[in-house]
């Protein structure tokens, strides 16, 4: 298979990822799509690395997966400290920051 | 028989982002990201990248998957029924997406690259193994590494200090009135369902000594 089929299912990803943000209002799902989003990139990078026949693209992947790791850590910690303090658990009533 | 799994791998992972944002329970989201990962490790292996496709189902299918699943349990997943919401943020959104998708494929196809077209740079023997990925971590890639790891210390004392008890605001804190609960007995007795953080109903009878000098004093 030809690289720019990795391409384009990349690309196809990261658009229902973004559409998945947008579109849905708990705050677990949209850190879902966000998954989804940062795994459309990986795959990408996986696939130059490939093109090129170099692993540095593979290195990049490897922290792209550390930096949702701790993306997963702080999202999931401040979804349990909003349920602890019985706020509901939804991004369109929880507005108290917007100008 | 690269492009049969091919496709069945892409499929099975656009059809997991699909359920991911199309499922309205939670949990099944999470399980459909858990299949959409799969999948996407399997496209990582037909690209050689070997150790990357094992992490990805070790660590992200693993374990961050079961942090998804552990909160959603938490919190209760299908429990909290939203607010159905606007049609016209729906048609907006779909707009967007479709241009994102528009754009990204033309910068894909239209790129004028020529490797694109190809299956890629010939394959060398090692080419995404632990060794080769670990050798470049350890030396050209020292400090991304050591910031990552920094990086990973930050977020998990970031989750600590957001996810603690604070006093008074927890859903806990108004019921846990000591006199409310605990019966007259005497001080050594208790059950193990008790000794694991179980509450004693009121209305039970006091058991043992009631007198008034031996009431357990706390």
């Amino acid at each position: 298979m030809s690289i720019a089929w990795y391409l384009v299912v990349s690309a196809l990803i990261f658009c229902i990822g973004a559409g998945g943000v947008l579109v849905r209002r708990n705050p677990l799902v949209i850190l879902l799509c966000l998954e989804l989003m940062l795994n459309a990139t990986n795959l990408a990078l996986i696939a130059f690395a490939r093109m090129h026949g170099n692993s540095d693209g593979q290195i990049f992947a490897l922290i792209i997966m550390v930096v949702a790791a701790c993306e997963v850590t702080v999202g999931l910690g401040l979804i349990v400290a909003i349920f602890r303090r019985r706020l509901p658990i939804d991004v369109d009533e929880l507005r108290e920051l917007q100008g | 028989m690269s492009a049969v799994v091919f496709f069945i791998a892409a499929i099975g992972a656009i059809a997991g982002a699909i359920g991911v944002v199309a499922l309205r329970n939670p949990f099944y989201s999470v399980l459909a990201l858990v299949g959409h990962l799969l999948s996407l490790a399997a496209l990582f292996l037909l690209l050689r990248a070997e150790f990357i496709a094992a992490a990805q189902v070790v660590v992200y299918a693993g374990a961050v998957m079961v942090l998804y699943l552990f909160v959603v349990s938490y919190i209760g997943g299908g429990a909290h029924q939203l607010t159905p919401g606007g049609s016209n943020l729906r048609l907006v959104a779909g707009g967007a997406v479709l241009a994102l998708f528009a754009e990204l494929a033309i910068a894909v196809l239209g790129s004028g690259l020529k490797a694109i077209d190809s299956d890629g740079a010939p394959y060398v023997s090692g080419f995404g193994s632990p060794a080769a990925i670990g050798e470049s971590l350890l030396t050209k890639f020292l400090f991304p590494f050591e910031v990552a790891s920094l990086l990973l210390l930050v977020a998990a004392v970031g989750a600590v200090v957001l996810a603690r008890r604070r006093k008074g605001t927890t859903l806990d804190d108004a019921e846990r009135d000591a006199a409310h609960y605990i019966t007259p007995r005497s001080l050594f007795s208790g059950t193990m369902a008790e000794a694991v953080g179980a509450i004693r109903d009121p209305a039970e009878p006091p058991v043992g000594v009631t007198d008034e000098n031996e009431r357990s004093g706390w």
